[in-house]
């Protein structure tokens, strides 16, 4: 009823190529902005940003991050846990090494980091496909966690390992550190994330997107019209690493507080957030924070379900857990592998002739 | 057809034919030990519409390869504009001004029509990645001036009701339409056309040689096509290379080619006594 382009007449190509050419969906889009920065951070509590919040909106940016390498570039990709850890590792270097620099530029520069150390390992991709690079960026991964176990200076030498976020202050109020009030951690990855999501929409609707889909879909032809493999893949590389080391300094610096790298950053995290991926939806940023959403909410739900609701031990109810999450997986995959965006597509074709489907 | 000189020639129906774009001096292709092209030469010359005929296995689309920067061969020189061209790579080529479509239709599959055809600009946008991401301003503008272009592509090849449809769910004739529509967005110098009318009923066939003719006349692009439907090749070229083996067998007006004996017998087959 609502949700139709009809009546809505385009006069300029601006507006033809807007995000959300539909006006139901762009006032869809604005009341999550407004619940998203006008009612969560006033109403949220620890526990909803700890279990909820925090980890969707940095395993959103993330995805986001993995997305445009594979999603968008077809590059797949099983260092995503690795380059995390080389964000958490540049922000914390950065945070002690300079601690006047103001928190959101120890950020972005970790995420700089890790683009150049993300294009230096996706260097083989201009030789090696498919799987082959997948294991390629494996090797990446395993790397990366060893040479932070390995080299004490990226720990500064302490004693446990571990790195440790030391409480940096935004406006006067702690983002990082044991003193961070739950809406100032809530908002300040929220911020992030929008800021990041824009950016990659920008990146993917234009010159730079349709380059990396044409490498994506059929590689040699877009080499004969005109597109640059090497360039091509290495900015894909480049911009998926930033977005994810960015991910990974938010999630050792605003999340977790202090990581120890093996179990922060190992080879489950690339995982979930390729599993996030595929999930949501390849090639689709709605995908990225669907599927994130999904991998986050669903352990929460199934806990409290089991847990609270059954009153199962909780022992038992982690397995549970665990063997359902899987099994809905792989259920998800048969039913649908273009993902929850695919799912969410089909509603809205459907939804635009609703309610006369003939 | 007047007596050929370099200054070029005026076809039968009297379109003027400039002198010489491209010329390939003795190309030799070599597969390991399997020799797909062997010493052939011929010229390109501005605003015509040469043809590349052959039996199956001639060695066309190797040819069009070489043209196109993707196979680069062993002995022979590619001049292009009067310039020696030195072996470079295809997305280079792209550069130049030389475009094509592929004999297995090469769109990319996962993105939009419209999408599609803007990937044939993308030598011609020259916005960077941080401009991009940024959006408002300079990459808008550029993005929606090149729109403006492409929609007169779309207009040009009548595809307008299939511009936000992606390209996956598309029927044949209209995928080759579209190849094109991406070819024609780069403005090419030349276009080069791999069997554009492979496997099209009579009436796509008829669409299709309408658009090419078009082309021609309207832009003023020099077109280089392979073709198998004679009638096809016969009516819309101005001057065909015959191949057979890798080899050049015959070279000139359509009306040469067809009464040339070494052509006659390559189709037809000859007798061994």
């Amino acid at each position: 009823m609502f949700y139709r382009e009809a009546g809505e007449f385009k006069t300029s190509y601006v507006d033809d190529s807007q995000t959300f050419p539909i006006k139901f969906d762009r006032m869809r889009y604005y009341a999550v902005l407004v619940i998203g920065f006008g009612i969560i951070p006033f109403v949220i509590n620890d526990y909803w940003a700890n279990a909820v919040f925090v980890p969707f909106l940095i395993y959103a940016i993330a995805a986001i991050g993995l997305n445009i390498l594979t999603g968008y570039c077809g590059q797949v990709s099983l260092g995503t846990g690795g380059f995390m850890a080389v964000g958490a590792y540049a922000c914390y270097k950065l945070m002690t090494a300079f601690p006047g620099m103001p928190i959101l530029v120890d950020v972005l520069l970790a995420g700089a980091v890790t683009a150049g150390v993300g294009v230096l390992f996706g260097l083989p991709s201009l030789r090696i496909k498919g799987f082959y690079l997948a294991v390629a960026t494996l090797a990446a991964q395993f790397f990366l966690v060893w040479l932070f176990n390995k080299v004490p200076w990226f720990y500064n030498y302490s004693a446990s390992g571990q790195i440790t976020a030391p409480e940096r202050t935004m406006f006067g109020i702690a983002v990082t550190g044991a003193n961070t009030p739950a809406w100032a951690k809530y908002l300040f990855c929220a911020v992030v994330l929008f800021l990041l999501a824009w950016l990659a929409r920008n990146l993917t609707r234009g010159t730079v997107g349709r380059k990396w889909m044409a490498i994506r879909d059929m590689d040699i032809a877009a080499e004969i019209i005109g597109v640059n493999p090497l360039t091509t893949k290495l900015s894909a590389f480049a911009v998926s690493s930033f977005f994810i080391g960015v991910a990974g300094a938010l999630f050792f610096a605003v999340y977790l507080g202090a990581a120890e790298v093996g179990e922060a950053f190992g080879i489950q995290k690339s995982f979930l957030i390729l599993f996030m991926v595929i999930i949501g939806g390849l090639g689709s940023l709605f995908g990225s924070f669907a599927g994130a959403a999904f991998l986050v909410l669903l352990p929460v739900l199934l806990k409290n379900v089991l847990v609270e609701g059954m009153g199962w031990p909780t022992d038992l109810a982690a397995h549970v857990e665990l063997m359902i999450v899987g099994a809905l997986i792989i259920v998800f995959l048969i039913l649908e592998p273009h993902g929850l965006a695919q799912l969410w597509r089909v509603a809205k074709e459907k939804l635009r002739l609703w309610p006369f489907p003939h | 057809m007047n007596a050929m000189n370099s200054e070029g020639y005026t076809t039968a129906d009297g379109r003027k034919i400039g002198g010489v774009m491209m010329e390939m001096k003795n190309i030799t292709l070599r597969f390991g030990g399997v020799k797909a092209i062997t010493d052939i030469s011929f010229d390109i010359r501005e605003g015509e519409i040469r043809a590349i005929i052959g039996p199956n296995g001639a060695g066309k689309s190797s040819m069009l390869n070489v043209i196109s920067g993707f196979y680069v061969p062993q002995e022979g020189e590619v001049w292009f504009h009067g310039q020696r061209r030195a072996p470079m790579k295809p997305y280079e080529v792209a550069q130049q001004g030389i475009a094509r479509t592929f004999q297995n239709i090469a769109l990319f599959e996962g993105m939009s029509v419209l999408d599609n055809i803007m990937t044939g600009r993308l030598t011609l946008m020259k916005t960077g990645l941080f401009q991009q991401a940024m959006w408002w301003g300079r990459a808008q503008k550029e993005e929606t001036a090149h729109r403006e272009k492409v929609e007169k592509v779309i207009d040009f090849l009548e595809i307008q009701d299939i511009r936000k449809t992606p390209v996956g769910r598309l029927p044949y004739g209209l995928k080759k339409r579209v190849e094109l529509a991406r070819a024609l967005a780069a403005e090419p110098k030349l276009l080069l056309l791999d069997e554009p009318m492979a496997g099209m009923n009579v009436e796509e066939k008829e669409d299709m040689c309408r658009f090419i003719l078009d082309v021609n006349d309207e832009f003023g692009t020099t077109i280089a096509l392979i073709e198998h439907d004679m009638g096809v090749v016969m009516d819309l070229s101005d001057r065909v290379v015959v191949m057979d083996y890798g080899k050049k067998i015959g070279d000139g007006t359509p009306d040469e080619v067809r009464n040339n004996q070494d052509v006659i017998n390559a189709y037809l087959g000859v007798a061994h006594d």
